[in-house]
């Protein structure tokens, strides 16, 4: 047997369809010495890669996968594997017929063109042999597409082999993963070892058995996709090559049809969800055709087999077409149906290139090796991002339960704002049990329970009228209550308590603390003791990663307190530029914390009632923090808030966290406090006051220009992405973020709707908008603004359209609506000049 | 005299190899047990085949002679093992694991309502004799108790080399006439059909001639459509090939496609995947010629040749008419 | 005619074949079941025998109870109905096979009438025992043959043939009823469509429990033979390879 290479690079683990595009990738990158392993056989060594279905479909909800793959169906069209087929959705229920209308506004919002609706009988000119009295309508993508992955992983290979970059080895079982101080040392394999500081884990449903090497974790589930393979079908019998018909998803009842040369591939994903451990799948050996091909069982298909029946009787009814191949396919589940990516928090140089589908491999493989270049993939992957999750989100519970749910929503409708049923109540906040007594409804982030809005507050509807906005239609009257915007508004006019335990708190400390901070922070740190400083942190791009907060508490000492949803990422990026030295330390304090917002007119009325400490507007102004008394608890009280109300966030150890609630409310009756759920605190107040959301303004494709975030001076200190940011800060940008308001939401119809975010924004004459980079408008942001008594939306505009009173439009389930610039770049619709704030 | 009984088919008189692998594993059992060794033969010319049977250490040669054994009728030559057994009680009686010696042994086993162990390669005599045997097609083997008066076996092909006795032996022939009944004589061959000549269907093809994704081209097939020609075969593909429009659909060979049963599959440029070697796993040879060694078809194969499919084929095209026309 | 087959639930096993840690069954954990390639021939020679002649088909088996997905695939391609023997989770030789084959048989002819031909597979793929059909037609005095690989059915009379020793094939008449073991390359099976799947659900299939008993041979254990890797003979490299090959072929008399 050869023995491999003593050194390399890169070795990358997994020759399917990922682990080919990225040994490319990083090839290209200017990668040399790249070592590629695969347990079986090539061209095909039996992974999920070996049974894909292999097509393409466009058009995704979300932004970042869409982006994935409209870059990998270009590179399997530049590698000549790609034949454009055409693909409809079609559907079966009116809820699915409005659903086609909003992927048609997610294609405009992420610019794949052509897109159409089509009746039943343009589905069945295009689809023949499709029973048009089964469907209502179809979403039509011309551009969707089979590729042959297989033949695509070995051009790739073929590609970086011949940029001498690459070497490699099927037939070639990994053994071990050495770990030397937190760093990746070497890969040992049954033909020798390889010394490497970076391995990529492209292993697909085999990716948690190859990371447990490492000590490191890729929460994924192999799961059972069902695929059988009819014919021959005679309808097929004069086509040359693979296909020649429109792929068929048949959304409503979680199927697909697709042609493959004279067969007909029908797959599912409606069938109970059947879950593996990586640990349980055969061998190569054991297997009767690959390990990821398992023996099939009927019994799940057989409503399936009706459907399918249903849809297509003039091939399935024939009795001469035969059921020839059938198979539980194995593919990936994970927690959030998103990707792992990135690089593992558990071992430097250990990265993840995980549960990703043949549509999107090569774009994802382009991003992953960009990230591990110079860290700046060109499309932000933080949703897919390995160092997403928490530690119970890794648990074998948590990633079943979650992957058995979201199973057969594959294809389903799924609600932007729509909550996980299993797994809940993970993280409970001290005041949980206050909370359950105000019948707070509970959404949940990175595993905490969150009251959305309580329903005890349902009398404030009386209070407020027509203020709350009541939504007429259903769609955006699900996962939501007037009671939020209720609670806004007697948070704007009285006081409200906001539970926000789901803060990820770090502690940062020692002699090199400040220049630490200063380093990873776009703003100034070195700030009297006792300020609260908001800051960006930026990629070496310029992109934005993460924004946060940090107080100085002491000369060596800061708290950074960010996002629940953000959090672990958030530490991996502080914990990866922590100084070699060891003069700055980190130590995760999230649960040692909990935090109660109040803020409201009424704040300080609330707050000096049970503390003898100055809290007036001299003696505390805004953006500094310090320990107080509040009846019997001490906490560290910061005046910031993202509410735009005057008003503390309080920070009070974990255990004594129920007391402060119980203090701070039973004072606050006397003002007229009233419990606020995170509806206003994460969407209402802050859209209304123009404040900017990770995941959703802020992101690595978008800079600090141009989100209006960038200050009139930049600091001296050599923050990470400092000069990209400087070279950003000429000229001007090409997009800049802008609040709009919706005109009139009333529809043609009659009936006033309200999008919920991610629609495409439009010109006044009903064109996409386009900025000099390419980007299409959308909102970034969509939801009420009750004090202003408008819908709002926030969206990256052109230069040209970003200027107050412009006339635009928003298209949402298939009407446009008339929306008008309210505010361009920073600045807020509601109390611009921040009186309230400073107050 | 109690003995181990062999049944030995017989080609005119001489003994057929599986037979002769039959006999010599039967020898050894009868050596271990000390008792001598018995054959039967059908039909009045087997007694031709005494000299050749003495050499293997048969004592005896019992020739069943009735011209109601000719042709072939399972149930009659299972008749005649049973006269013999009834008149000399043998403590084995072993067959050849071919088709007729499979047929006519499980026919004496219904008959006497004993056990039998087909295709064993292996036997310990004792109470009760243990035997190992072959499951699947000898990719498994089973070692199982065979409790009976008569132990009943048949040997699998081609697990022992026919070997003749070392001793020099002579063995002596008797002639008898079995007993049979008119049931025992409803089923005979009623006669013969030569082989069917024509073109030859992918599934009914005796020799296929494979192409995958290395051929190259649709053209690129004019090499083994020659060599299927001149084999009497027909071509196949992989699904890769009907998938990029080269040839029909028709043609693909796998999961999804024909399944073959070739003597000989030649597969060019074929990698092996097991897609497509699940559609060919009938073929009883498989010739690989692929340029990569290390092609997983290249351990699934007899025989393999290293290079372009196209330079192999058409040199191998060349030689078989040079070797024709010689 | 009426016709029964029978068929059996065999592992599909794959590259290798894995035993369990008692060495007494193979593990079957991640494959699927089918029945013989003999078996799903003689299926399909039953379904065309009933369509060109008329009457109807049987199909039994005796196994565990997830055996009937076996029963339902034969259903699929035009079966009738079904018969489960439940083997009670012991292995049963082919004597007590055979017996509890006939005893179903003689219950079923009892109710529903004779059967004009008895199908099985000339040996089932797992065991290889080459003898259940030839016990089963002693039993009931029923004509037999066994390695068929062509049935035509005329007049009360079946004309079978399978390959001659030396080539070419040996004819057999038969009056019916009668029994015939068969061999893969009969018929091409076909493949179950979607509406046989679906019809073969609400087909009927009849549970027996019969009574094992100690036919004399039983399994001690199973054991794996030894590999024979590698056996791959490289003939040459290039062209240069052609008089090799031509060799290989000539020794399999195609040359």
């Amino acid at each position: 047997m050869d023995t491999v290479p003593k050194q390399a690079n890169a070795v990358v683990i997994g020759a399917g369809i990922v682990g080919n595009s990225m040994a490319y990738h990083l090839a290209a990158l200017g990668w040399r010495d790249i070592v590629l392993f695969d347990k079986g056989p090539l061209p095909n060594p039996g992974g999920s890669t070996g049974h894909a279905s292999n097509f393409i479909f466009l058009v995704d909800h979300s932004k970042e996968m869409t982006a994935f793959t409209v870059d990998s169906a270009n590179q399997y069209k530049e590698l000549g594997v790609f034949t454009e087929s055409g693909g409809v959705e079609v559907a079966r229920t009116p809820e699915r017929v409005q659903e086609l209308k909003r992927r048609m506004a997610s294609a405009a919002s992420w610019g794949i063109e052509p897109v159409e609706l089509l009746t039943p009988a343009e589905t069945q000119k295009l689809v023949p042999f499709l029973n048009a009295d089964a469907i209502l309508g179809s979403f039509y993508t011309p551009g969707v597409g089979v590729v042959d992955s297989l033949r695509a992983g070995t051009l790739m290979r073929e590609r970086a082999e011949e940029m001498g970059a690459l070497s490699v080895w099927p037939n070639t079982e990994i053994l071990g993963i050495d770990v030397e101080r937190g760093r990746v040392a070497g890969v040992r394999t049954d033909r020798g070892d390889v010394r490497t500081q970076t391995v990529v884990v492209c292993c697909g449903i085999w990716s948690p058995r190859i990371a447990r090497m490492a000590g490191a974790s890729i929460p994924l589930t192999p799961a059972v996709h069902q695929m059988i393979d009819v014919g021959p079908v005679p309808q097929f019998a004069a086509t040359v090559g693979e296909i020649e018909f429109p792929i068929v998803r048949d959304v409503d009842t979680n199927m697909y049809e697709r042609q493959h040369g004279g067969e007909l591939e029908i797959g599912s994903y409606a069938h109970r969800p059947i879950l593996m451990e990586a640990d349980d799948i055969p061998s190569i050996e054991a297997s009767a055709l690959s390990p990821s091909e398992l023996p099939f069982t009927q019994a799940d298909f057989d409503a399936q087999m009706e459907d399918a029946l249903e849809l297509m009787p003039d091939i399935l009814a024939d009795e001469s077409v035969g059921v020839k191949y059938a198979i539980n396919g194995l593919l990936s589940l994970t927690p959030d149906g998103m990707p792992i990516l990135g690089e593992t928090p558990e071992a430097r140089g250990l990265w993840a290139a995980s549960a990703i589908w043949i549509k999107e491999a090569p774009g994802i493989a382009r991003a992953v090796a960009q990230w591990m270049t110079d860290g700046c993939p060109e499309i932000d992957p933080h949703a897919s991002d390995v160092a997403r999750f928490y530690p119970h989100q890794r648990t074998g519970v948590h990633v079943r339960a979650r992957a058995d749910e979201g199973y057969n929503k594959t294809y389903g409708i799924v609600h932007p704002m729509e909550q996980w049923a299993s797994n809940r109540e993970i993280r409970l906040s001290p005041m949980n049990q206050r909370e359950r007594e105000l019948e707070a409804v509970f959404f949940e982030t990175a595993g905490w329970e969150r009251p959305f809005w309580y329903e005890s507050n349902r009398g404030l509807l009386g209070e407020f009228g027509d203020r709350v906005m009541p939504r007429e239609a259903e769609w955006e009257s699900r996962w939501w209550s007037p009671i939020i915007n209720a609670e806004h508004l007697a948070m704007r006019e009285r006081v409200g308590m906001v539970d926000l335990s789901a803060f990820a708190i770090f502690d940062v400390t020692g002699p090199g603390a400040l220049d630490y901070l200063q380093t990873v922070a776009v703003n100034q740190m070195d700030v009297p003791e006792g300020r609260v400083v908001y800051t960006p942190l930026l990629n070496p791009a310029g992109g934005v990663k993460a924004d946060l907060t940090i107080m100085r508490l002491g000369p060596n000492e800061f708290r950074v307190v960010t996002g629940g949803g953000s959090g672990m990422s958030d530490r991996k990026w502080f914990a990866d530029h922590l100084p070699e030295d060891g003069s700055a330390q980190l130590l995760d304090v999230t649960s040692a914390w909990t935090t109660v917002g109040v803020w409201g007119p009424r704040a300080r009325d609330l707050v000096s009632s049970i503390s003898p400490d100055d809290v007036s507007n001299e003696g505390f102004p805004f953006a500094s923090c310090r320990w107080i008394t509040l009846g019997p608890v001490r906490a560290l009280a910061s005046r910031i808030s993202y509410v735009g109300e005057l008003g503390w966030e309080l920070y009070a150890p974990f255990e004594e966290g129920r007391r402060l609630w119980d203090t701070l409310w039973e004072a606050g009756r006397e003002f007229g406090v009233v419990p606020v759920g995170i509806g206003v605190y994460a969407t209402t107040a802050r859209l209304e006051k123009g404040y900017r959301a990770h995941g959703n303004e802020l992101e690595l494709e978008y800079d600090l220009v141009e989100a209006g975030l960038a200050r009139a001076s930049v600091k001296e200190w050599e923050f990470v992405g400092r000069e990209a940011y400087l070279r950003r800060r000429e000229g001007e940008p090409a997009a800049r973020l802008c609040t709009l308001t919706i005109d009139d939401p009333t529809s043609s119809t009659g009936v006033k709707r309200y999008p919920l975010g991610r629609e495409p924004i439009l010109a006044a004459d009903g064109a996409p908008i386009v900025d000099a980079k390419g980007r299409r408008s959308f909102a970034t942001t969509a939801g009420s603004g009750p004090s202003v008594g408008k819908h709002i939306l926030m969206a990256y505009l052109p230069p040209e359209l970003a200027s107050p009173s412009t006339g635009l439009q928003v298209e949402y389930f298939g009407e446009r609506y008339p929306v008008t610039v309210a505010v361009a770049g920073s600045g807020a619709l509601f109390d611009p000049g921040n009186e309230r704030l400073k107050s | 005299m109690t003995s181990v009984l062999t049944f030995v088919e017989h080609d005119g008189g001489t003994p057929e190899k599986v037979s002769l692998e039959a006999l010599t594993f039967a020898r050894a059992l009868s050596e271990r047990m000390s008792l001598p060794l018995y054959a039967l033969v059908i039909g009045a010319d087997g007694a031709v085949a005494s000299d050749a049977l003495g050499a293997y250490g048969v004592a005896e040669v019992h020739v069943a002679t009735d011209d109601r054994l000719d042709p072939y009728a399972p149930r009659a030559w299972a008749a005649s093992a049973a006269t013999l057994m009834d008149a000399g009680a043998p403590a084995v009686v072993v067959g050849p694991g071919s088709e007729r010696g499979a047929e006519v042994m499980a026919h004496l086993a219904a008959r006497a309502g004993l056990p039998l162990a087909a295709n064993c390669t292996h036997v310990e005599p004792g109470d009760p004799f243990v035997v190992t045997r072959q499951r699947w097609g000898g990719s498994l083997l089973e070692v199982a108790e065979l409790e009976a008066p008569v132990a009943l076996l048949t040997v699998a092909p081609h697990a022992v080399q026919p070997e003749p006795a070392t001793g020099p032996g002579a063995a002596s022939c008797r002639e008898f006439r079995p007993t049979l009944d008119e049931a025992d004589l409803i089923v005979r061959v009623a006669g013969r059909l030569e082989p069917e000549r024509g073109a030859v269907s992918l599934s009914e093809a005796r020799v296929v001639v494979g192409g995958g994704r290395g051929v190259g081209s649709a053209d690129g097939f004019a090499e083994l459509e020659e060599l299927a020609e001149l084999l009497g075969g027909t071509v196949g593909v992989s699904r890769v090939v009907t998938s990029l429009g080269w040839r029909p659909h028709t043609d693909q060979v796998g999961q999804t496609g024909t399944r073959i049963a070739p003597d000989l599959y030649v597969a060019c440029g074929i990698s092996g995947a097991i897609q497509h070697m699940v559609g060919a796993k009938g073929a009883k040879h498989l010739l690989a010629i692929n340029t990569d060694r290390e092609a997983p078809i290249m351990a699934k194969a007899e025989w393999a040749v290293v290079g372009d499919l196209h330079a192999v084929v058409s040199a191998v095209n060349a030689e078989i008419r040079r070797v024709r026309g010689s | 005619m009426n016709v029964l087959v029978c068929v059996k639930r065999v592992p599909a096993t794959g590259g290798r074949i894995l035993l369990t840690e008692d060495q007494r069954e193979i593990d079957t954990r991640y494959l699927g079941f089918t029945v013989s390639p003999h078996e799903e021939c003689a299926a399909e020679e039953a379904v065309r025998l009933v369509t060109e002649h008329g009457g109807s088909s049987v199909v039994l088996t005796l196994g565990p109870p997830e055996a009937e997905e076996q029963l339902r695939d034969a259903m699929a391609i035009g079966i009738d109905r079904g018969i489960l023997l439940e083997s009670g989770g012991r292995e049963w030789d082919p004597v007590a096979t055979a017996a509890a084959i006939v005893d179903a048989i003689r219950a079923d002819e009892a109710a529903s009438g004779r059967f004009d031909l008895l199908l099985f597979g000339n040996e089932a793929a797992d065991s290889g025992d080459y003898q259940v059909g030839a016990r089963v037609a002693h039993v009931l005095g029923l004509p037999c043959v066994t390695g068929i690989k062509g049935l035509e059915v005329r007049d009360g009379r079946a004309t079978v043939r399978r390959e001659a020793p030396g080539g070419g094939w040996e004819v057999f008449e038969l009056p019916l009823p009668a029994l015939v073991a068969v061999k893969e390359g009969i018929n091409l099976p076909r493949f179950p469509s979607v509406p046989g799947r679906l019809k073969a659900r609400k087909k009927e299939v009849a549970r027996v429990r019969p009574e094992w008993r100690d036919g004399g041979l039983r399994l001690q254990r199973l054991a794996l033979p030894r590999e024979q890797e590698g056996s791959v003979e490289i003939l040459g490299e290039g062209p240069a390879a052609a008089p090799a090959v031509v060799a290989v072929l000539q020794r399999l008399g195609l040359v």
